[in-house]
């Protein structure tokens, strides 16, 4: 498979000033290189603090990083100029805990879906419509639901909004930050199981960070685990989750909630 | 903590002196000037008027003036007054005295007023006592407060129980210490009655929105499910929850104040900056009203560096958010 | 053995604009037994929060108890004073809120937010309740007890700020802890190492526990009975074994189906559509009357639309609501 999105030696530095003295820096990224292959799903896994939303943003081209190269499609995504990022944004699009604060809570969800388009301003009114509700169809939202407020939707209703809104501009990259966490279990499955749809049908690649194992495992073909800012482990899923190499690919394992010990028992389902 | 001091006060001194430059531009550029009235006047000769230009160096280019003006300053002279004919700052000071009196007063009052007004408002928000409060504040919000000053002083005049206008009676000079403060508390009633209602509507909003943001923060909710009693819970966990927004509206409050008192002193006849800076619009005397304006500024910074002080002393995360800038 | 706390058919509304009242919590019973941790278990809307909330009566304003029983040490809370009802808050039962960054007031010294919840329940010298302060925290941090408890909310990562939060609510002994939401917020390692803690809390100081939450996988080795509401009612209550072994009301089971297989699971196919519970439990599409869940039921009979389902014991403990079991 051919690599859709190729980061070398990615660096993102913050500074942190403190009281006295020189500002320290801080390493959030510390030279991350990986590739991720077109339609595939990779997932990057770590605890908190371990630089992964970092990552995120700047792959979603929301913050430049300060070294590295991060290569889409011909472009150079660390040193393209403001005018190239704009044309490339609307490819790779990020989808984040609960949009809750994202979504205009006064807008209607047809509003909400349509606004990419009105931005683009390339569709008449009558084509944005089709398209609107093409995809609210397509996440599994009915269109009754169509001119109701954002705000009287529940949290697994919002976040298949966010993911048409994100779809409208038919993105090549959906990075989904910690995109399942924040929903209860039952809703997390549909959620889980619209984006796996989606990606056989549509032939998305996504890049799924997330701090739960469980739904890493489940969701991604490769993972990538993650700790001070550094790739610690990266391979396949079924190898990293079976021999992990890293402490901290095993810490993370280990500290993993499970229903049971043993795999449950078929005959009492 | 000094860094944060350092900073706030070079913010100050910065704003005083842009202000200074551009009151100067405004009051210089705007036609006409002290001595244009003499010019009318037939018998003054067109020397005597170049030659008293000159003397005031009204001839000389704007930026030379400035200049002057400011080595007048450094001196504490702050230039020189027409109409008197003699250095502004001493006329100024005595009549910024007054001002400041009431401004303080009028600030303490309104605020001693609306912080328990505010909290009671919003342990009740939406019951009854907190609809009346809130009412009345939108009544008095809409009245303006010349109207208020106004209506004030007809109750003055129809009760007779407040003196109408100055801030001593007539024999003062001959009052024992503990008589004349109780003459002045009497004459000041009616002006800071003026500015705290004028004042009062906003503050107990602003501290009703404030207190019922924190009366629902979950952390309060936690400590009430800890079992801290009532009262602690308002005094030490909700206000200082507020401080915050209240602090800042504490700056502005005073400026808010200050510029109501100017007004209220002319309608009132307090012998304070108001009716003196009005007097010397009229006149144009405009270094005393460059004075009048640079003192109100510096009021006002100082006001505000006052609440940043409080905001620094009672906020750790502004610490630690101007340590790490 | 006599419970600890019981709570007996717990009604709790809300009140909104435009519904005149919406019922939350219809009939909740159950008890709690002293030293044992009973696991909420439950998604958004099933009323997990309000539980713990009406407990000890900290309702929002537009939230009543419309009917029931809280009994504790022999006393109906729901009828105490203000005063008594004070001196039980985080004196002898204490709650534990989710989100440890809101839960604690943003500009006090942590210590001091330990310290005042102390000195709320007994009057003792200040040097006393200093040296208690310092005891509570250097039992929840191995390290720097003394540097955290100077700390300010927001110079704590999550984790720590989970810590302090225990330290309020363990700070007066209490006999019981409703623990809501307690490790939402955090990554898994850190929530680890709370559940860690509360299970040796449970050892050292004996206390009861009711631990609410929405993830099933967190309850499995850690709670003795577990269990489901499903909006506002109770729908299955068991042993913890018993319940995550072999779930029976039918919403139990599609939840537990519904999870995706353990990642050291590696005999499972990945990527493969997880089977779901159709519709949602969003309170516009509850039904009004008959079971709850038989909307959404793959297992629903004509009954179940028009009657509520009655409380069937399967076994000594494990009670399930649903008329599948009815004998």
């Amino acid at each position: 498979m051919e690599p859709i999105l190729r980061v070398e030696n990615l660096v993102k530095r913050y500074a942190k000033r403190n009281f006295v003295g020189a500002p320290k820096e801080f390493l959030a990224l510390d030279s991350v290189s990986f590739t991720l292959s077109a339609g595939t799903t990779l997932a990057i896994a770590g605890e908190s603090g371990s630089g992964k939303s970092t990552l995120a943003s700047c792959i979603a081209c929301l913050e430049p990083p300060t070294s590295g190269n991060l290569w889409f499609e011909g472009n150079n995504l660390a040193t393209a100029t403001e005018n190239d990022l704009c044309k490339i944004r609307p490819q790779i699009q990020l989808i984040f805990p609960d949009p809750a604060s994202s979504l205009n809570p006064r807008w209607t969800i047809l509003d909400i879906i349509a606004e990419p388009l009105v931005v683009q301003g390339k569709l008449s009114r009558n084509e944005r419509m089709t398209r609107a509700f093409s995809l609210l169809e397509r996440v599994g939202l009915s269109a009754e639901i169509a001119q109701r407020p954002a705000a009287e939707l529940s949290g697994g209703q919002r976040q298949r909004l966010a993911i048409a809104r994100a779809l409208t501009l038919e993105p090549k990259i959906l990075v989904l930050d910690e995109a399942l966490s924040a929903l209860d279990c039952s809703v997390q499955a549909q959620i889980a199981n619209l984006l796996l749809e989606l990606q056989s049908s549509l032939g998305m690649t996504f890049l799924f960070i997330t701090h739960d194992l469980t739904m890493a495992a489940h969701m991604a073909d490769e993972i990538a685990v993650m700790s001070h800012g550094k790739i610690v482990e990266h391979g396949p899923s079924a190898k990293i989750l079976k021999t992990p190499a890293s402490e901290a690919t095993r810490q993370l394992l280990a500290a993993v909630p499970q229903l049971s010990p043993a795999p449950y028992p078929a005959a009492q389902r | 903590m000094m860094r944060f001091l350092l900073r706030r006060l070079s913010h100050a001194l910065l704003l005083v002196f842009g202000v200074s430059i551009l009151a100067f531009l405004f009051t210089t550029l705007a036609p006409g000037n002290y001595f244009d009235e003499m010019r009318l006047n037939p018998q003054i000769a067109p020397e005597t008027l170049a030659a008293l230009r000159a003397q005031y160096q009204l001839d000389r280019p704007l930026p030379l003036r400035y200049a002057s003006w400011l080595n007048s300053v450094l001196r504490g002279q702050m230039g020189f007054s027409f109409a008197y004919n003699s250095p502004v700052a001493p006329l100024l000071l005595v009549r910024a005295k007054n001002t400041v009196l009431l401004t303080i007063t009028a600030t303490f009052l309104a605020w001693i007023i609306a912080l328990p007004l505010g909290v009671w408002s919003a342990e009740r928000l939406g019951r009854f006592p907190d609809r009346v409060i809130s009412g009345s504040t939108a009544v008095l919000l809409v009245i303006p407060d010349l109207a208020l000053a106004l209506g004030l002083l007809v109750f003055a005049v129809r009760t007779g129980w407040f003196p109408t206008g100055g801030m001593a009676s007539v024999d003062f000079a001959s009052l024992s210490p503990l008589q004349k403060i109780r003459d002045l508390a009497i004459h000041m009633m009616l002006p800071v009655a003026a500015l705290v209602l004028s004042a009062l509507p906003l503050l107990v909003r602003h501290v009703r929105a404030a207190v019922a943001e924190v009366l629902h923060a979950p952390f309060l909710l936690a400590a009430e499910g800890h079992g801290i009693p009532r009262g602690t819970l308002l005094v030490r966990y909700v206000l200082p929850a507020a401080a915050n927004p209240l602090l800042s509206l504490f700056g502005f409050s005073i400026g808010a104040l200050l510029s109501g008192s100017l007004l209220i002193e002319v309608v009132m006849s307090w012998p304070g900056l108001g009716p003196f800076l009005l007097e010397a619009i009229l006149a144009r005397d405009i270094y005393i009203v460059i004075g009048g304006v640079l003192f109100s500024t510096i009021f006002l910074a100082a006001g505000n560096f006052l609440a940043d002080m409080l905001l620094y002393w009672l906020d750790p995360r502004i610490r630690t958010e101007s340590a790490s800038r | 053995m006599a419970s600890v706390l019981e709570i007996q058919n717990l009604q709790v509304s809300y009140r909104s604009r435009e519904i005149r009242s919406r019922p939350v919590l219809s009939g909740v019973s159950f008890d709690l037994m002293p030293g044992e941790i009973l696991g909420v278990l439950g998604e958004s809307g099933s009323g997990k929060s309000t539980l713990a909330a009406s407990v000890l009566r900290l309702l929002p304003p537009n939230g009543y108890i419309g009917g029931g029983a809280v009994l504790f040490e022999g006393k109906n809370l729901l009828q105490a004073g203000y005063q008594e009802l004070r001196q039980t808050r985080g004196g002898r039962i204490a709650l534990i809120f989710q989100e440890p960054s809101l839960a604690l007031h943003p500009t006090l010294r942590v210590g001091e937010q330990v310290r005042r919840v102390l000195a709320a329940h007994q009057s003792s010298s200040k040097k006393k309740l200093a040296g208690l302060t310092r005891g509570i925290f250097s039992r929840l941090f191995t390290d720097d007890a003394d540097r955290i408890a100077r700390s300010y909310p927001h110079q704590l990562s999550g984790g720590q700020r989970q810590r302090a939060l225990i330290a309020q609510a363990i700070a007066c002994n209490p006999a019981v802890v409703i623990a809501d939401e307690p490790t939402a917020a955090l990554d898994p390692v850190t929530q680890a190492e709370i559940l860690g803690i509360f299970r040796s809390l449970r050892e050292d100081l004996g206390l009861a526990m009711i631990f609410i939450t929405h993830s099933p996988a967190l309850l499995s080795g850690f709670a003795d009975r577990i269990l489901i509401l499903y909006a506002g009612q109770v729908v299955e209550w068991g042993p913890a074994n018993s319940v995550l072994q072999s779930p029976r009301h039918p919403y139990t089971k599609a939840l537990f189906e519904s999870l995706p297989p353990a990642p050291a699971d590696s005999g499972k196919n990945r990527k493969h559509m997880l089977p779901v519970i159709p519709g949602s439990s969003s309170p516009s599409s509850l039904p009004r009357k008959g079971c709850a869940f038989e909307p959404r039921c793959p297992l629903k009979m004509d009954v179940c639309r028009e009657f509520e389902p009655p409380l069937v014991k399967l076994g000594e403990t494990h009670i399930v609501s649903c008329f599948k079991y009815q004998q």
